[in-house]
């Protein structure tokens, strides 16, 4: 019955669950929470506007506290038994095809129900004050709670077009949440063009969850990681290409990137929620989750790893050159996703350290954005760090908490982003070399714009503009982020005994040692050098000279270059946009001239023709008289003709 | 009997009455043309019938008489009411029946 | 319910005899409106009582069949099937909906509103007459009986062009509907060759094997009638043209229940009685359907006219069921059949919502909006949730069944699946870029004074929206009558699922 593999590597883990038995209630409960109190929400209308956003809270909080039983229960288990499902009901059947809402939970998903509510609840508290004068603010948190609700279907889904139920809701969330100033037309486009190249990377999800079925004759993972082993190379490799593009989408990761920087259009704590910590991640989520596809191609490792490689760089870059405070950390999020594509590329001996990043960088980035938020919030919402300076002293609480999170995302131990950079470029040394040549340049642009960033926003003189006054946030806002702010500094402790390495091993699989040719204290010496020059490099170019408060014209090449964004758009514009809408005009023209105009110019030729043969009837007597007569005479010469033939 | 002469006649009134109906504008000229025709094809049915030695030939005729009798009486009354409200009875001034 | 009692021939006859009856009431007054309504609720109440006694695998159901022009061998021969009763259903859901959300709709048309609302429930019974006949000549009388109704809808009620829209409608339809004829009276010539005599029984037709060359001729004038029914490129033009100009019910009608015969008589009649041409055609046909797909997609990118737009979405759409009904596999064939009722729904919301926003601006020009989200945020949340079901977000019950035609398609080919899964960016495109222009952005001056929707219209659109997302997270009702008549369907064109690649490598996990 059973064939040899077609593969000699390890063996993948197979997706096992054991039934969830009476936490079953819990799991459903964590995604029903929420999702209940978005329908109240946004069906309940202004009757709900008083409380709206208590329960907005209250309903996320509350899938945290099930979301920490859930955790702690597994913690009990053994790691053999991580693995647990809960049966819901079919989805949908068509012949053999079959197609359930079965909740998967395993430490995976474990770890991003904490991250989800976890940071989904403190920047929910944010809101309240955030958004505290918005008239809109319980429709806010209407789709704030469509979006927790979304995401958590996402990553408990036991099933490939499950995940693309939350893939999709979370997509849209985002589109109502970038687009929630939607009088304001930037927003609304910003909207729209997120959507959109979201969905240009969910024809990899959907090709792919078809290629899946035609393989393995379903998309649950049950049975594709059960029987991954057994397909050919081509069609592994085709599989993990689709499912690279729909992350890809997902994730802003180059060519679907340029959408994140436009999606800073939403308000802040969207950003810090979507569009830092949560959403963008999804894309990580899926190559982690199908390990037992991606374990078994290494030409589509490779190209995950170009792919992460590329964008790791590029969202490095544009960081640099942004004066826009929320554009500046959207480039920057596009650089540490690229570290945690990058990881998961790397295969068994990199998914735990994907994830790692991917949790240290959901703490200490939303601590971040939500820290931009405070300062817009005290700067009368300009985003422009050139109109910033010596806000320490303004915003003591925003700046210390945003220090932290600045210390952990350069990697200065013994923040949390020290221990997962740190594990990704040593792993990536191990496996090319100039793959971990890109993650140490990598790191060491992220201290120089992080470090420019600090000094615009927090040091260097006053560039205020007239009429402003700096002010601390109110309590509601300042304690989500001293709790962010905790979790930036104590994320490390995740790796205290290589935790999360043992924790995720049910999930990724045994993981592989790497052989790194020196050893991993010379390797983190030598990247807190980089860093360490990153930051002098900023502190010698921003912090030791006057910051004009206009952004200067006359720029290098590689300025222009990166505040357009490395041309991303402007390609898109001119390659894809203008000739696609010189296309459609074209088209258009086709369809009325040629496709109807067959059709309408068969009708105008019978009109035409009978609109001869009508100025026969002239209304003289003597033609038709005539007529007459040459109809006889034709019709005696015919009955001659045939008489004498 | 030689039909010959009878024929020739009957071909002779059937052109001129043909002619008068196509080129001549006053309806009671075209009509009595009609009317030549009529007779011209009566003149050879008799002819037939007589030279065949029955009468269906000429009951033929008589048929053709009672219908240009009913003829001349709507056409008449036609031609009537025409000039009445039109003042002429030129069949080119009527045609509005056209297109 | 007995077995012996006719109700389908009640639920066909229902709203046609109330369509008389409401010809006999008073000109002016909300008097035949009120009745029409009543009648239309009263044969969905009927068609719900039927639906419940249907019992899934049971084949044909409800049959009647009585002699009735001997010569011919025709029958009036009715009986559902799973395709058969999803579309009835499709029709008499819609048939209250489009009354109610048509409530002034008909005061403005060239005759009285009640002759308008006459008119509907007359095409409410001829549709499902067309679902429910299980003989040819049965079906083609209703077929083109049909289109009486539509011709004074369009052309009594709507838009300046209604006269030429009608007119263009009705000879494009009964260009088809002759081709069709031909191939009808041909199916009466072969088979009174045959030992059984003359007959039009679909189920007798189906056994009798016509011979390649036969059965091709007659295969193609029934598919070029369908397409054009469909509308399929390059036969579509007049639908953009018809919606243009009729009332939103009237498009709704047309486009969620009428053209759903085209797509109906492609399973019914193509694959079913000419199993062997279906298969033959199967490689031009997807070409054509995937070109409708991209094609009808970019169309409507490029519309600034809202109904026109829609229609052109729907071409995209009726694009995706072609392709499903003829890549010939389980997948395809539930994503079509459930595509053919979903898309009515969706397509359905669109139409009425638009409608509504294009009635109270008094434009049907996308670049006349501006901001409408401002002065109508429920208006705006219906156009939303309508235009998201439009370009099938999961979730939503549209999605089910485009998703299903895409493995269809990946299974029977994978470069056709891979233009196909095109349209899914260029729904999202076109879809949102009208939501973008018409209702965000700063409010425009003409549209400041736009009322929100009225409980009526609300009432109208609701259940249609709240069978959408039923129906997308529980789609089992329908699937579970669609399925087993899938599975007849395919054992008639002898067409068997390819087992999954590795499947039987599996001995454990498969089969949990």
């Amino acid at each position: 019955m059973s064939l040899t593999p077609l593969h000699d590597a390890a063996a993948v883990p197979a997706v096992h669950p054991t039934d969830a038995g009476s936490l079953g209630v819990l799991l459903l409960l964590v995604i029903g929470l929420p999702a209940l109190g978005a329908a109240v929400l946004l069906l309940g209308g202004r009757r709900t506007d008083k409380w709206g956003h208590l329960l907005g809270c209250a309903t996320v909080i509350g899938s945290l506290v099930l979301s920490l039983v859930l955790f702690f229960d597994l913690l009990g288990k053994d790691a053999g038994e991580r693995q647990l499902t809960q049966d819901t009901w079919t989805w949908f059947t068509a012949g053999s095809y079959k197609v359930t809402f079965d909740l998967l939970y395993d430490p995976l998903s474990a770890v991003f129900l904490l991250l989800i509510t976890g940071v989904g609840s403190l920047i929910h508290v944010y809101s309240v004050g955030y958004m505290a004068h918005d008239e809109r603010r319980r429709r806010f948190f209407g789709y704030l709670n469509l979006f927790v609700a979304a995401m958590l279907v996402l990553v408990l889904a036991g099933d490939y077009v499950g995940v693309f139920l939350g893939w999709e809701g979370v997509g849209l969330a985002s589109y109502l949440l970038i687009g929630f100033w939607q009088h304001k037309p930037s927003a609304a486009a910003a909207a729209k063009k997120a959507f959109v190249i979201n969905r240009v990377g969910d024809i990899g999800l959907s090709l792919g969850a078809a290629l899946i079925f035609v393989t393995f004759g379903s998309t649950s993972f049950t049975v594709v990681s059960a029987a991954s082993e057994h397909a050919g190379d081509g069609v592994l490799t085709a599989i993990g290409l689709l499912l690279l593009l729909a992350a890809c989408g997902k994730s802003a990761q180059f060519p679907l990137q340029t959408w994140l920087l436009d999606a800073m259009e939403g308000p802040t704590p969207v950003s810090a929620l979507i569009h830092a910590a949560t959403m963008v991640t999804a894309g990580v989520y899926l190559i982690v989750r199908s390990n037992f596809i991606f374990s078994l191609t290494e030409d589509a490792r490779t190209a995950v790893i170009v792919v992460g490689c590329i964008t790791l760089l590029m969202g490095a870059i544009i960081g640099c050159a942004k004066d826009d405070i929320k554009k500046a950390l959207a480039g920057s999020t596009m650089s540490q996703i690229g570290y945690m594509v990058l990881a998961a590329g790397l295969g068994p001996a990199g998914y735990a350290f994907a994830i790692f990043h991917l949790l240290t960088h959901g703490a200490f980035k939303a601590n971040m954005f939500l820290g931009a938020g405070s300062v817009m919030h005290g700067m009368d919402d300009d985003v422009n760090m050139r109109h910033y300076g010596a806000l320490q002293k303004a915003m003591p609480l925003t700046f210390a908490t945003f220090a932290v999170g600045y210390l952990a995302i350069i990697g200065v131990p013994p923040f949390a982003g020290f221990w997962s950079k740190d594990k990704i470029i040593e792993s990536a040394f191990a496996d090319n070399f100039v793959v971990g040549l890109c993650a140490l340049v990598g790191a060491g642009v992220t201290a120089f714009y992080m470090s420019r960033l600090m000094l615009l926003t927090f040091f260097t003189k006053k560039r205020w503009e007239k009429g402003v006054h700096p002010h601390e946030s109110p309590n509601v806002m300042t304690w989500p982020l001293i709790g962010l702010a905790v979790l930036s500094a104590a994320g490390g402790l995740l790796l205290v005994n290589d935790w999360i390495v043992d924790w995720l091993t049910p999930v990724v699989g045994e993981h592989a040692e790497e052989h790194l040719s020196v050893s991993p204290l010379v390797m983190s010496l030598i990247a807190l050098l980089v860093v360490a020059l990153g930051v002098l490099v900023a502190w010698v170019f921003v912090g030791q000279r006057d910051v004009p408060r206009e952004a200067p014209v006359k720029v290098s090449f590689v300025t222009r270059a990166a505040r357009a964004e490395l041309y991303g758009d402007a390609f898109n514009e001119e390659v894809i946009v203008k000739p696609g809408w010189s296309g459609v005009r074209g088209l258009a023209v086709f369809d009325r001239g040629f496709v109807d105009g067959i059709v309408e110019g068969t009708a105008a030729s019978f009109a035409g023709i009978s609109s001869r043969f009508r100025l026969a009837q002239n209304g003289f007597v003597r033609s038709y008289a005539l007529a007459l007569l040459a109809g006889a005479a034709m019709v005696l010469l015919a009955l001659l003709a045939v008489n004498f033939s | 009997m030689d039909v010959t002469p009878f024929i020739v006649l009957s071909a002779i009134l059937f052109t001129i009455g043909c002619v008068g109906v196509l080129t001549r504008r006053n309806a009671i000229v075209v009509f009595m043309c009609v009317e030549l025709m009529l007779n011209a094809s009566n003149l050879a049915l008799v002819t037939f019938s007589r030279a065949n030695g029955n009468l269906e030939g000429q009951i033929a005729a008589f048929f053709v008489m009672v219908v240009a009798a009913a003829e001349v009486v709507v056409g008449l009354a036609i031609i009537m009411t025409i000039f009445r409200t039109r003042r002429s009875a030129s069949v080119d001034d009527a045609s509005l029946l056209k297109y | 319910m007995s077995n012996d009692f006719p109700w389908l021939s009640v639920l066909l006859f229902l709203p046609l005899v109330g369509a008389v009856a409401v010809m006999f009431l008073p000109k002016e007054g909300p008097l035949a409106k009120q009745v029409a309504f009543g009648v239309s609720l009263l044969t969905l109440a009927l068609g719900i009582a039927i639906a419940i006694d249907y019992s899934p695998d049971g084949g044909t159901q409800f049959t009647e069949n009585v002699e009735w022009i001997k010569s011919f061998g025709a029958h009036y021969a009715l009986g559902v099937d799973g395709v058969g009763l999803t579309l009835v259903m499709l029709t008499v859901i819609l048939a209250p909906v489009v009354i109610l959300a048509s409530w002034n709709d008909g005061d403005a048309g060239r005759w009285s509103p009640r002759a308008f609302f006459a008119w509907m429930l007359a095409l409410e019974g001829l549709s499902i007459g067309v679902f429910a006949a299980t003989d040819v000549f049965l079906f083609y009388v209703f077929f083109e009986a049909t289109l009486i109704p539509v011709y004074f809808l369009v052309g009594g009620y709507g838009g300046p062009n209604r006269a030429r829209a009608a007119v263009k409608f009705l000879l494009y339809s009964l260009a088809g509907g002759l081709i069709m004829l031909a191939s009808v009276i041909g199916l009466y010539v072969e088979s009174a060759k045959t030992d059984g005599g003359a007959t039009y029984l679909v189920s007798e037709l189906a056994k009798i094997d016509f011979g390649t060359d036969v059965g091709r001729w007659l295969f193609l004038g029934f598919f070029v009638a369908f397409a054009i029914k469909a509308p399929m490129f390059p036969v579509h033009t007049w639908l953009p043209d018809t919606t243009e100009n009729a009332t939103p019910g009237t498009s709704v009608l047309l486009v969620s229940v009428l053209d759903k015969i085209g797509t109906f008589g492609m399973i019914r009649f193509c694959l079913e009685l000419f199993p062997e041409a279906s298969r033959w055609a199967t490689p031009v046909v997807v070409v054509l359907a995937v070109i409708s797909i991209v094609y009808g997609a970019l169309m409507a990118i490029g519309s600034d006219n809202i109904p026109r737009l829609i229609a052109y979405t729907s071409v995209s759409h009726f694009g995706f069921i072609v392709l499903g009904i003829f890549v010939m596999n389980s997948q395809g064939l539930s994503g079509a059949n459930l595509y053919m009722f979903n898309h009515g729904l969706s397509t359905a919301a669109l139409f009425l919502v638009t409608g509504f926003l294009i009635s109270r601006r008094g434009s049907a020009l996308i670049s006349d909006f501006g901001g409408v989200e401002k002065v109508a945020p429920v208006l705006a949340g219906f156009f939303l949730v309508a235009g998201l079901s439009s370009l099938s977000l999961p979730g939503l019950s549209p999605f089910v069944s485009e998703f299903l035609v895409i493995v269809g398609a990946f299974v029977h080919s994978k470069v056709a699946a891979a233009f196909a899964v095109s349209g899914i960016v260029l729904a999202a495109i076109y879809i949102l870029l009208m939501y973008q222009r018409t209702m965000t952005g700063p409010t425009r001056e003409e549209v400041a004074g736009l009322p929100d929707l009225r409980p009526r219209e609300v009432l109208a659109l609701a259940p249609v929206l709240v069978l959408v997302v039923v129906l997308g997270f529980f789609p089992k009702p329908l699937l579970s009558i669609i399925n087993p008549s899938v599975d007849h369907t395919l054992s008639k064109v002898d067409k068997h699922d390819p087992a999954p690649t590795v499947a039987e490598s599996t001995p454990e996990g498969a089969h949990e």
